[in-house]
């Protein structure tokens, strides 16, 4: 089953990374862009069919390592195969 | 004095470290990340800079469970003392024996230069020889240094003196490269037995090499 983890920074945590970004789509005139946020996506491929259980390890994973839960927030999707 | 200096893929101040330590009169043991325990009679150990595991997924986040990393954490629950320089700091963050947690720089650069600290709290092993508001010239290199800890953490921290170093200009005003919240550089645990710091004490302690501002800070341990 695939799995897909996104990461991003909390909200009201400063992204510099995204500020970057945003600042040279300006320069590009770019001018709609109100803001930029960069994240991660991580993909995973694992030996579950259980759906909800897939759930649940994903979440210990996020938690443990693939997340820093000080500073980002994760999100779980499954996408249709 | 027995000092362990953990080493890890990817570490590369090991031997500075050692060097330094040895030259304040330590012995000096380096540990290497598969180990399970630390030498018998350690005193210190210390997670030195570099970039373990490559700094993949977030700097520091796959050192954490090396196997030598639960014996330092069981070292530093029992109360023995540790000190994280650099990815060393970032190691004891996100292994959660400091609060907080570590952001890319503001500015997006890694940082390589020298710059100057305030001692903010000197009521610890650590910065014991040094005073409140002493200008000390270190070197700093991250990317990865900018320090964020939530207002409740950051009250708490101050209110037990935990906050033990800031980035600051030649006269001690407040000058922030990389973003860190209220410009920390350094912290410690509630007990006082877990030190970190992005800046690199080992790399001061010689005049030839532009600072020895270092050594008051690691003679702390020594003496």
């Amino acid at each position: 089953m695939k799995v897909i983890v996104n990461i991003q920074l909390k909200n009201g945590v400063l992204d510099p990374q995204g500020k970057a970004v945003h600042h040279a789509l300006s320069s590009l005139k770019f001018n709609e862009v109100n803001e930029v946020r960069i994240g991660k996506q991580i993909i995973l491929d694992i030996n579950e069919s259980d759906k909800a259980k897939a759930e649940q390890r994903v979440t210990t994973m996020c938690d443990e390592l693939l997340a820093n839960t000080v500073i980002e927030d994760y999100t779980i999707e499954f996408p249709a195969c | 004095m027995l000092v362990a200096v953990a080493v890890f893929p990817g570490t590369n101040c090991e031997i500075d470290t050692k060097y330094a330590f040895e030259k304040l009169g330590a012995e000096v043991v380096l540990v290497f990340h598969k180990e399970e325990k630390l030498p018998e009679g350690t005193d210190l150990v210390v997670l030195p800079g570099g970039f373990s595991y490559g700094d993949y997924l977030r700097s520091a986040a796959i050192a954490k469970f090396s196997p030598i990393m639960k014996a330092v954490i069981d070292f530093a629950n029992n109360g023995g003392k540790v000190l994280g320089i650099c990815n060393g700091f970032q190691m004891l963050v996100e292994a959660k024996l400091l609060p907080g947690a570590m952001k890319r720089n503001e500015s997006v650069h890694f940082i390589s230069k020298f710059h100057p600290l305030k001692v903010v709290a000197n009521d610890n092993f650590f910065l014991q020889k040094c005073t409140i508001g002493e200008v000390l010239n270190i070197p700093v290199a991250h990317g990865e240094g900018s320090y964020y800890i939530d207002e409740a953490g950051l009250k708490e921290l101050y209110a037990n003196h935990q906050v033990l170093l800031t980035y600051c200009d030649e006269k001690g005003n407040m000058q922030n490269p990389n973003g860190s919240i209220d410009a920390i550089a350094g912290i410690c645990n509630t007990k006082k037995n877990v030190f970190g710091l992005m800046p690199h004490p080992e790399r001061a302690i010689e005049e030839i090499l532009g600072s020895k501002d270092g050594v008051k800070m690691l003679q702390g341990f020594i003496a």
